[in-house]
């Protein structure tokens, strides 16, 4: 098999994995070396699906011996095979990355006889790479769940960020879909790196020249829309994974159906990308916005509105707290304003020690007055000719075609929707 | 402003040009009009004067700005000299006339419109530059690479710093098509030089084979149940993709082999309320 073939269906295989940054560590290239990294990370491409790419993501091997049914690579799938061997996907990397197409490597792997076989095969390809080719450049490595802690351990000292998928949001979901994967399997790697990055962020501070053991931190992702968990339940899950195991990121990735399944969704299902990118906006809102899973969401409402982001939901929801002074505001309070994000918060703040803002001001820092217009006062003043009102404000915020269906439909239930509603609406079989 | 303003300056379109005009504006109590450079010739019924560049005086001014302003407004200078926004100059002078007064508070005067223009094409300009780190596609030619680009601003000296970290062993040339400038990188040394043409020999089968690989790669990692144009097009609009590799129709052969996997596209209808929360 050449290498053009391989490389389409490794890299075929590996495009399910939603992961795709270079960010969180900083390093320059050294004498006789080739390679750096940016904090900030570095998108090379965006794919027809409009996904970045910044790193080659392809499989080790995709000849897995695992039977998990929502995975195309699944050993009772008739799918073709093939595996690079470490010194040719080393040198693919060197030359794709010497041409500036990529960022870095990110290498996943089917399980290969076993997951301690399928990491050492990992592992020597890395070394080729950090060792042999002494490549700076960004890696990220998943951990094959099951594997040995010594080989574990070892991937983490070549690989900048370290992965394991938690796969699916509940106990139940994983025994059901993914029998030869346990909770346990999966938790117990995820605790190892998390203990592994804090024990060699302390010690770089105590020797110079520690080795970094997976500097960039670890994340996981999980499959939404094939199993029947709440949006609630998963919002929860990840904020207890931030919490517990320290992670950057928690990623989601809507269920694509590539196989029949007694438990999966049809063939023809369509992948929820409107509720994963729904849970996108809510991890951004915990993550950056000082939001909590149970103030975006409660058992009475376990799920995220369709029409609406969820800021503007809450805001809605708290109209209560609404209209906020932007030259008198807290940052807290600032930061739950739709229209104003991170960065335009960061900067009022800072603007207004200049002098008083109006909505021009704001405008000029990249304040989205769309939004922000119906929340906000300036020098105590309301934007001139607007109703600061439930309904007018609702009417806004949705667009004329959101707004059309929400005529076309009975209004009550579209803006107080029971849970299967919701659920039928965001897995698109309303 | 008692300044008289019924001059308009010219000047070498140099960053030390640019700051003899800043240092010719508070000695002459002048308050130009315009400021062009060289290329710009722009006929006007007013008083041009052509403003030498002198090494002392644009140090003297280059010294003033940390002093009196910080490091960060230098930074800020710098980037937005290389922007292409119009009338770059007299932003400038606006915004470092109001930074003398004001001392490093002028920072935070965002709502101010000179500080608003100037700190906007610094964003602009640091903008594309972070883009262009990303989507320059080298070739191989005998061990040395080359690019070409075709930038708004003049991203060429932010480039330069950025490969020469990566590759510090690295011969390599990229090529500005917008302005006819090549950026040399070798043994540590880097120049920018004026050039009509890139000129670049043909690819060896090598290189076309790896052109080919990044090509397939590029195709084989999309999901076509996502697809989704607009979103691509939004993070790397199509003024790109020119210069891109995944872009020529010469690196995807006609015939793509079968590679054995079942097509897995989910059907492209989608539910009223994501196309409407789509346009939100």
């Amino acid at each position: 098999m050449d290498l053009m073939e391989k490389l389409t269906i490794l890299a075929d295989a590996a495009k399910y994995d939603a992961a795709c940054t270079s960010s969180g560590v900083d390093r320059t290239s050294r004498p006789g070396g080739l390679g750096a990294t940016m904090a900030c990370g570095c998108c090379h491409s965006f794919a027809a699906d409009g996904r970045c790419i910044t790193l080659l993501k392809v499989l080790q091997s995709n000849a897995c011996c695992y039977d998990c049914s929502y995975c195309v690579n699944r050993r009772s799938n008739d799918t073709a095979r093939a595996t690079f061997t470490p010194r040719e996907l080393a040198d693919l990397t060197m030359q794709f990355y010497r041409r500036n197409y990529i960022e870095g490597l990110f290498l996943s792997s089917g399980v290969v006889q076993s997951p301690d076989h399928t990491c050492e095969l990992m592992l020597e390809t890395l070394r080729i790479l950090r060792v042999e080719y002494r490549f700076y450049g960004y890696i990220h490595a998943k951990a094959i769940p099951g594997a040995s802690p010594e080989l574990l351990q070892a991937l983490a000292l070549f690989a900048d960020r370290m992965s394991v998928n938690i796969e699916l949001p509940s106990r139940q979901s994983l025994a059901l879909l993914a029998p030869d994967k346990s909770r346990q399997d999966i938790l117990a790697p995820m605790g190892f790196l998390r203990d592994g990055i804090a024990q060699g962020k302390q010690e770089i501070i105590r020797y110079r020249h520690a080795p970094r053991f997976a500097p960039a931190g670890q994340s996981t992702q999980m499959i939404v829309g094939a199993t029947p968990e709440s949006d609630l339940q998963i919002l929860r899950l990840s904020s207890a994974l931030y919490e517990k195991y320290s992670l950057k990121r928690v990623f989601f990735s809507a269920y694509l159906p590539v196989a029949e399944g007694r438990h999966l969704p049809a063939l023809d299902a369509k992948p929820p990308l409107l509720r994963e990118h729904r849970l996108y906006q809510a991890d951004w809102l915990m993550r950056f916005y000082q939001f909590d899973a149970s103030e975006l969401l409660d058992e009475d409402h376990p799920n995220l509105n369709p029409y609406l982001d969820p800021k503007c939901d809450w805001a809605l929801r708290h109209t209560a707290q609404f209209p906020v002074e932007v030259n008198k505001a807290d940052y807290e309070i600032l930061l739950r304003v739709p229209g104003i994000g991170v960065k335009s918060a960061q900067r009022i703040v800072k603007a207004r020690r200049a002098g008083a803002l109006d909505f021009d001001g704001l405008k000029k820092l990249g304040v989205v007055l769309k939004r922000a217009k119906y929340f906000t006062l300036c020098k105590g003043r309301a934007f001139p000719g607007i109703a600061m009102t439930h309904g007018a404000i609702l009417r806004a915020l949705l667009s004329d075609a959101a707004l059309d269906v929400m005529e076309k439909a009975d209004q009550l239930s579209l803006f107080d929707p029971t849970m299967e509603d919701v659920r039928a609406c965001l897995t698109g079989q309303m | 402003m008692s300044d008289r303003t019924d001059v308009v300056y010219q000047y070498d379109g140099s960053f030390e040009g640019m700051l003899c005009c800043v240092f010719r504006a508070f000695y002459q109590r002048e308050d130009p009009l315009f400021i062009f450079s060289d290329g710009g010739n722009q006929a006007t019924f007013l008083k041009t004067v052509f403003v030498p560049t002198e090494a002392e005086k644009a140090a003297r001014v280059l010294r003033s700005i940390p002093a009196k302003l910080g490091t960060d407004a230098l930074s800020c200078v710098e980037l937005a000299f290389l922007s292409c926004m119009e009338e770059k100059e007299a932003a400038i002078l606006a915004f470092l006339r109001l930074g003398y007064q004001n001392g490093s508070a002028v920072m935070r005067m965002l709502a101010e419109p000179c500080v608003h223009k100037v700190i906007a094409a610094a964003r602009n300009v640091s903008g594309e530059a972070h883009l262009f780190k990303g989507f320059v596609r080298f070739s191989e030619y005998g061990g040395a690479l080359a690019a070409e680009i075709a930038p708004k601003n003049h991203v060429l000296p932010l480039l330069g710093r950025h490969f020469q970290i990566r590759m510090p062993e690295q011969s390599f040339l990229i090529f500005d098509q917008t302005r006819k400038l090549a950026l040399v990188c070798s043994g540590g040394q880097s120049m920018i030089l004026p050039m009509e043409q890139a000129q670049l020999p043909a690819p060896s089968e090598r290189e076309l084979f790896y052109r080919r690989l990044w090509t397939r790669f590029y195709d084989a990692v999309g999901i076509e149940g996502r697809a989704n144009p607009k979103c691509r097009m939004t993070h790397m609009p199509m003024r790109f993709w020119a210069n891109m590799t995944e872009f020529q129709p010469e690196n995807r052969p006609a015939t793509l082999p079968e590679t054995g996997r079942r097509s897995t596209s989910a059907p492209t209808v989608e539910h009223p309320a994501e196309s409407a929360v789509r346009r939100l």
